[in-house]
């Protein structure tokens, strides 16, 4: 074991975990930050996706060792009022069934609007190829992105930070 | 149904609503399942254990179904709100735990949950309802018959007056139930909230990422599990290298689980228990286990098939239906058609792999919180595994990150319970993908020889299916049998049985030690692709138009009774309805296709839901399928609860479908699973989604029914008849990679 200190959410955070710990274990058990999901382990399904100095990356297999100073986002940060236009959009649009994925899906759609603030269809399907979603909630998916794109041009959220 | 205040059922509502606060400490602040489970003060209104009115007017309803992506948890409380009368956003829903006696039946599985508790819960809104009523009636001397109730207010026009329930909650308190069968309920005209686009009521916190699952759930000095089984189906531990696993870092123990011969149980393994999930797994990678493979280690997909194609030509060792003569109206058909069709076992994999936690109590109780579909199931496999009385088990029923029909399993929840009585403390137990994909209860996969003939009209006049299927063997009642897995089993009545005068159904079931169980439409899912598919082959034979060809088919008749012991009545003319109406709108036979490009169509009744789509693919000249278009019609009954909620369904349904047709397939050597997790078990990605889907519910009276399962099984041979129509090609083994559907 050995003490690591995490920035996640703009908080420096200490976890005392073995260095090959991947990062979403120590999120998750360590820090009791459940939002961010295990799903395949592999980087494969995309449920435990978080930011790494803002782009999105796979959590599972990602150690904790090799984080370093990056700053870390996790779903729980991604808004400190939980009103991103992309939580409102999935709200707006009841875009979950089981919910389980949903957390990795607006944290790769978060990094895509970033990209692209007006994504088209194509740009959605290629920025989105790594999310799986059991449910197939895709096509609302794919609306929720653009409704999020529509909320975050609208006057009252571009002063937001 | 009701139970009057005082009741054993109210009091039982009230106990636990004292303890639910305790029950889930420790759930991570802030979350949804830290909220005390039933907040509240004793003096509320709590006319049935399912709600409650406090004095400020909120009210709270709990939800007895499990949720697992169906919607549940918001459509049947919506239902109770509708005729309670009170506004949406007054409402909190919990979830309630798993206690029969107080709330009824609490599986969700076939999407049964709507059909059974739809009417009850109208009535137990309508009559909570009646008891304001009656008690505004009483307050201001006045007939109740002059009052109305809006949006949680009881008024009386004559005098305008207006009073909240919450100012009510005492004095309804102190009246009697009304008869639930006699009370009043609403003209469905009236329906305010049913019917309309209502959003899950956990968005909130799934979208903020709060503790809500199984996997979420954490408890106060918790230990976390892996528990390693036989690659080889039934196979067990002989030993293992527990004490070298035993000190790797963070791990706490290492030991033997025994479980039991019950593919479908506590399946034999080794438990490795420590401080985090991550040590537990990393700890796995250590561990060395020799295992007694048993019989199973025979298993191979190659022998299967080739068992089950020299079965073919044999006489089933069941009949499901035999009607006229087969091989008479064969030989004097004008057109036979002769096909073999299969498909893979398959995994749900739901996104939240297996899990459960368990806390094991030092006086002999036993405290769950499972992600289940089926926690009575849970409970009892609990119980008769370890002797452990159901009254010393408490089961938290926690939403579950899909469900499929896996979690109507509840391995899972007795290999938590078996490592919790080891370690004397609350443990979580976790899945890992692998695990999940390797050591499900899979969907059967199977073997269809058919026979067809159509006569000089171009009219079905014969039908054979011999159905080659999987059993296990159990002990029954004394006996061991063969049990056919969960829909690996054909029903006398599945169409078009009892459409033909020759028809003849089949059945034979190779033994096997491959774990099965229920997979979303469990039967239907396969079925409607094997039979429609084939069905079109016969309309191509004829010559026909596909949707001519099954509209004479289906006939002129209304209903179709069932026959046998499994059978049950095919509302014909509902289905008749639902497939000339997604033809309509699908502009069946007055659209142009270029070559590559086509349409399809197929319908299918299951779990009471008639349903009928119609595909629009494309082709590429290198065999690559996009569906450009898919237009559903559903008759559920005369109205949808959840509008947003069922067209959640029918699209997950319809992509869930056409997910499992395009791309996943579980290979079996040596009695292993050959895949492992999703880079070899891929399911469909956004890209691959269809550009259209179109919903259209059709409205019959008869009742309200769910809609989880059945607009599932029409959508792959909508899809493969349109390939067939874009390009020539039959698909007939599953998945579509199996086929080459190139073009020039």
């Amino acid at each position: 074991m050995s003490k690591i200190t995490l920035n996640v959410n703009g908080k420096s955070q200490a976890v005392d975990v073995e260095p090959d710990t991947p990062l979403l274990w120590a999120l998750r058990d360590t820090l009791g930050l459940v939002g961010t999901k295990f799903g395949c382990g592999l980087g494969q399904c995309g449920a435990c996706t978080v930011h790494l100095d803002g782009v999105a990356t796979r959590s599972c297999v990602l150690p904790v060792s090799a984080i370093g100073k990056q700053k870390i986002t996790t779903i729980e940060g991604l808004d400190p009022n939980g009103r991103h236009p992309l939580q409102q959009a999935w709200i707006e649009l009841d875009v979950p069934q089981c919910g389980y994925c949903q957390s990795g899906q607006i944290m790769s759609a978060c990094s895509l609007l970033k990209q692209h603030p007006k994504p088209t269809d194509a740009q959605i399907d290629e920025a989105m190829a790594g999310n799986l979603c059991r449910c197939a909630t895709y096509m609302r998916i794919r609306k929720g992105i653009h409704r999020a794109a529509e909320i975050a041009a609208t006057p009252a959220a571009k002063g937001k930070p | 149904m009701m139970h009057t205040p005082t009741s054993p059922g109210r009091r039982r509502f009230l106990r636990r609503s004292a303890t639910g606060g305790a029950l889930l400490i420790g759930m991570s602040a802030g979350g949804v399942l830290a909220a005390p489970a039933l907040p509240g003060a004793q003096d509320d209104f709590t006319p049935h254990a399912l709600i409650r009115i406090a004095r400020d007017g909120s009210v709270t309803l709990i939800s007895k179904q499990p949720e697992i992506g169906q919607g549940i948890k918001t459509s049947l409380p919506m239902v109770i709100a509708e005729e309670l009368d009170v506004a949406w956003r007054q409402v909190r829903i919990v979830q309630g735990d798993l206690n029969p006696a107080a709330y009824g039946g609490q599986g969700a599985g076939g999407s049964t949950s709507t059909p059974t508790n739809y009417d009850n819960f109208r009535r137990l809104g309508a009559a909570a309802r009646a008891m304001l009523v009656q008690a505004a009636a009483q307050r201001w001397s006045v007939a109740p018959g002059e009052c109305s109730t809006d949006n949680g207010a009881v008024l009386h026009a004559p005098s305008k007056r207006r009073i909240a329930y919450g100012a009510l909650v005492e004095a309804a308190s102190k009246l009697a139930l009304p008869d639930a069968a006699g009370v009043t309920l609403k003209d469905p005209a009236s329906f305010k909230l049913l019917g309309t686009r209502v959003g899950g009521v956990d968005n909130g916190a799934i979208v903020a990422g709060k503790p809500l699952f199984g996997i979420d759930v954490q408890v106060p000095g918790m230990l976390h599990a892996v528990y390693a089984k036989c690659p080889v189906f039934g196979g067990k531990p002989v030993s293992a290298n527990l004490d070298a696993v035993r000190a790797l870092p963070g791990v706490k123990d290492a030991f033997i689980v025994e479980g039991t011969a019950n593919l479908n149980g506590l399946r034999p393994g080794v438990a490795i228990v420590a401080t985090s999930t991550w040590a537990a797994i990393r700890a796995r990678r250590a561990l060395v286990v020799e295992w007694d493979e048993g019989v199973g280690a025979t298993h191979s997909w190659a022998a299967f098939a080739a068992q089950a194609r020299a079965a073919a030509p044999q006489a089933g060792t069941s009949v499901m239906r035999q009607d006229g003569d087969v091989g008479k109206a064969l030989a004097g058909a004008a057109k036979t058609v002769e096909a073999a069709y299969s498909y893979p076992f398959i995994s749900h994999a739901s996104m939240e792999p297996q899990n459960c936690t368990a806390w094991h109590k030092p006086d002999g109780s036993l405290e769950l919180w499972a992600p289940t579909q089926n926690p009575g199931a849970g409970q009892a496999l609990v119980t008769s595994t370890f002797g452990i009385p159901k009254e010393k088990i408490t089961l938290h029923i926690i939403r579950s990150g899909g469900g499929f029909g896996r979690r109507l399993s509840s391995d899972f929840i007795v290999e938590a319970s078996a490592i919790a009585q080891r370690v004397k403390a609350p443990v979580k137990l976790t899945w890992t993908r692998e695990d999940d994909l390797q050591h499900d209860h899979f969907r059967p996969g199977g073997f269809h020889f058919l026979r067809g003939g159509v006569d000089a009209d171009g009219r079905a006049v014969a039908w054979h299916n011999h159905f080659v299927t999987f059993a296990n063997r159990v002990e029954r009642d004394g006996q061991s049998i063969l049990q056919p897995g969960s829909g690996g089993n054909l029903s006398g009545d599945e169409f078009p049985g009892r459409w033909l005068a020759n028809c003849r159904l089949e059945q034979t079931a190779l033994e096997c030690r491959v774990p099965m169980g229920p997979w979303r439409a469990p039967g239907s899912c396969v079925f409607a692709w094997v039979f429609h598919s084939f069905i079109d082959e016969l309309a191509h034979a004829a010559g026909r138009d596909p949707l001519a060809f099954r509209l004479e088919l289906l006939g002129d008749q209304d209903l179709m009774p069932g026959t046998g012991e499994r059978g049950q009545p095919y509302a014909v003319a509902r289905m008749r309805a639902v497939l000339q109406t997604a033809a309509d709108k699908a502009g069946w036979g007055k659209k142009q296709f270029a070559r590559g490009q086509g349409q399809g169509i197929a319908f299918h009744f299951s779990h009471r839901g008639y349903v009928a789509q119609v595909a629009e693919v494309t082709v590429s000249k290198d065999g690559k399928v996009k569906v450009d278009r898919v237009v559903v019609a559903t008759d559920i009954g005369p109205q949808i609860v959840n509008l947003s909620g069922a067209e959640n369904q029918v699209e997950g349904s319809v992509i869930d479908a056409l997910s499992t047709l395009m791309f996943p397939e579980l290979n079996i050597e040596n009695g292993r699973v050959v895949q492992s997790n999703f880079h070899d078990y891929p399911l469909l990605r956004i890209g691959d989604a269809p550009g259209r889907i179109e919903m259209h519910f059709v409205k019959s009276d008869h009742p309200v029914t769910g809609l989880g399962e059945p607009a599932l099984p029409p959508l792959a041979p909508a899809v493969c008849n349109a390939i067939f129509a874009a390009t020539g090609k039959r698909v007939r083994e599953l998945p579509l990679s199996k086929t080459d559907l190139s073009w020039s």
